[in-house]
């Protein structure tokens, strides 16, 4: 309902105000421009493509960055030494880093996924690191005296699903971070994704086309936050009497 | 079955003082016995269970279990917890089994003894529910069967029913004895309630605070089952809350510093002790 309201708003003020359309799109010809660019398979295209980076970004940061957030819950020389740089890396905006990517990568694929990686990979080891450290330690002991010993049994039983929480957590965010570093590595570095259609879109003066891929961010973004993660932490917090 | 030999246990505190939480601890528990240890809180107790546990090396002395010496935690001495410790990612049938796969036991054979494991300590409906969505009673009683599933030799005990109520806990006091009954498990009980003690055990080992030792002990041979109305077994308890009476004034001393314990120790007195307080 409040959509449909913002819609016609929209509508309204650009007949009202009457703004450009190089500045910005009305209503009809955005979802005009919508309509043509899914016709002609350009945005899917660049769904796809921006997807595709996203995951394989995505999984090399959730692996690493839970493999460094366990050697810091672990081992409390790495946290001290690695854990501190890592905090401090964290608070460096991925995309900071893209230069340097370019330099290393050169203008391709290679960069874009690398600096979306390193954006959620220190996130999802911070999230990790915490998520174990705040297991009870009655979990331990009481895994303990069942017999899981120290090792590989100890961190599958215990380690893994007692910082769940935390880790589900992380994944969300690291998702967030990764959406971000992805399209503004794409506005930059080339290759067809969303954030090379934005700056195609510019070239173009074709508002509506760079309204229509903010759009389409906002909307992927919405979906799997809030129908993927938010589900499933939900369902965690609830399966883990956490959920008030 | 369990020797505790002089142990002493020193802490090293955050700002680098250390205190002796243990003093020559020594005693020794035979198969089959229930002994509790008895003891005002900080008493360093739950401190001695944790070391016949193996959760803490750092002693020195010497702990045998059946004549070796207690390197690690181990199923052949499950610990139950005051705080259950059930893991809250399991449902109660697989906390129970969890022990067993540890062990190597394949699926369908360990579920049929959790099961019936479970069926023991009367938990059979709530089989598959996640332990929040348990009562306290219910969360300890999965806890116990998650311990004897394993068939140990010894259950070390910390406390599991200090968090519970009055009515829970009696009816856990006599599943427990129950169990013992029928099992013949050595148990080693921590415990502040002397009248938890004196029911359950056969044996009461009492503490004394800063630093912890064993102050005396006391054997309970009153019949089992255990009658709560039994004389002998309040003779124990009297016995057992005078050896007690000097080491409350200790904790109280500790607890509200040297200053104000002078006033405080007659107002408490008077207010408990009423007309007994004379001279005041």
């Amino acid at each position: 309902m409040f959509l449909i309201v913002l819609l016609v708003a929209w509508e309204a003020a650009y007949r009202i105000i009457g703004w450009e359309s190089w500045k910005f799109p009305s209503l009809f010809q955005t979802i005009e421009s919508f309509y043509t660019g899914f016709a002609h398979g350009q945005l899917l295209e660049a769904i796809m493509n921006s997807l595709r980076r996203l995951l394989i970004a995505f999984a090399i940061s959730i692996s690493v960055g839970m493999l460094l957030g366990f050697m810091f819950a672990k081992w409390k020389a790495i946290d001290d030494t690695i854990g501190f740089v890592v905090i401090a890396l964290q608070t460096v905006p991925s995309i900071a880093w893209l230069p340097f990517a370019i330099i290393w990568f050169g203008f391709n694929d290679k960069s874009v996924i690398f600096i979306t990686a390193l954006g959620a990979t220190w996130t999802m080891a911070i999230a990790t690191r915490t998520g174990i450290k705040n297991i009870s330690p009655i979990y331990i002991r009481a895994a303990q005296t069942l017999g899981t010993g120290n090792g590989w049994k100890m961190f599958m039983q215990i380690l893994i699903p007692g910082s769940f929480p935390h880790l589900i957590t992380g994944v969300r965010v690291a998702w967030a971070f990764a959406w971000r570093a992805l399209v503004a590595g794409e506005l930059i570095a080339n290759g067809a994704g969303l954030g090379q259609l934005l700056q195609d879109g510019r070239g173009l003066g074709d508002t509506a086309l760079m309204l229509n891929v903010v759009i389409i961010i906002a909307v992927l973004g919405t979906i799997s936050d809030h129908f993927c993660f938010k589900k499933l932490e939900d369902k965690l917090l609830i399966r883990y009497g956490l959920d008030k | 079955m369990i020797n505790v030999d002089n142990v002493n246990k020193i802490f090293t505190q955050r700002d680098g003082n250390t205190f002796q939480a243990l003093d020559n601890v020594d005693f020794s528990i035979k198969k089959g016995e229930f002994v509790s240890l008895l003891g005002p809180s900080g008493c360093g107790k739950s401190t001695v269970l944790n070391l016949i546990a193996g959760f803490d090396k750092s002693y020195e002395g010497h702990i045998k279990v059946n004549g070796a010496e207690v390197k690690e935690p181990g199923p052949d001495r499950v610990v139950v917890f005051q705080e259950h410790g059930l893991f809250p990612w399991l449902t109660v049938l697989e906390n129970v089994a969890f022990g067993l796969k540890q062990k190597g036991i394949g699926k369908k054979e360990r579920l049929e003894l959790a099961r019936e494991q479970i069926r023991t300590v009367h938990l059979s409906k709530f089989a598959d529910r996640y332990p929040h969505e348990l009562s306290g009673g219910m969360k300890q009683r999965a806890a116990i069967a998650r311990a004897l599933v394993m068939d140990p030799q010894i259950l070390l005990m910390d406390e599991p029913f200090a968090a519970l109520d009055e009515q829970t806990r009696l009816v856990l006091h006599q599943e427990l004895e129950d169990i013992w009954l029928k099992t013949g498990k050595t148990i080693l009980f921590i415990t502040h309630n002397i009248r938890e003690a004196v029911m359950l055990s056969d044996r009461v080992l009492v503490m004394s605070t800063r630093p912890g030792t064993i102050k005396k002990e006391f054997n309970v041979q009153a019949a089992r089952p255990r009658d709560s109305a039994d004389s002998l077994l309040h003779h124990v308890e009297k016995a057992i809350m005078e050896c007690l009476a000097d080491e409350l004034e200790k904790v109280v001393k500790e607890e509200m510093g040297d200053d104000t314990y002078s006033l405080k120790k007659n107002s408490v007195f008077d207010r408990t002790f009423g007309g007994m307080g004379g001279g005041i």
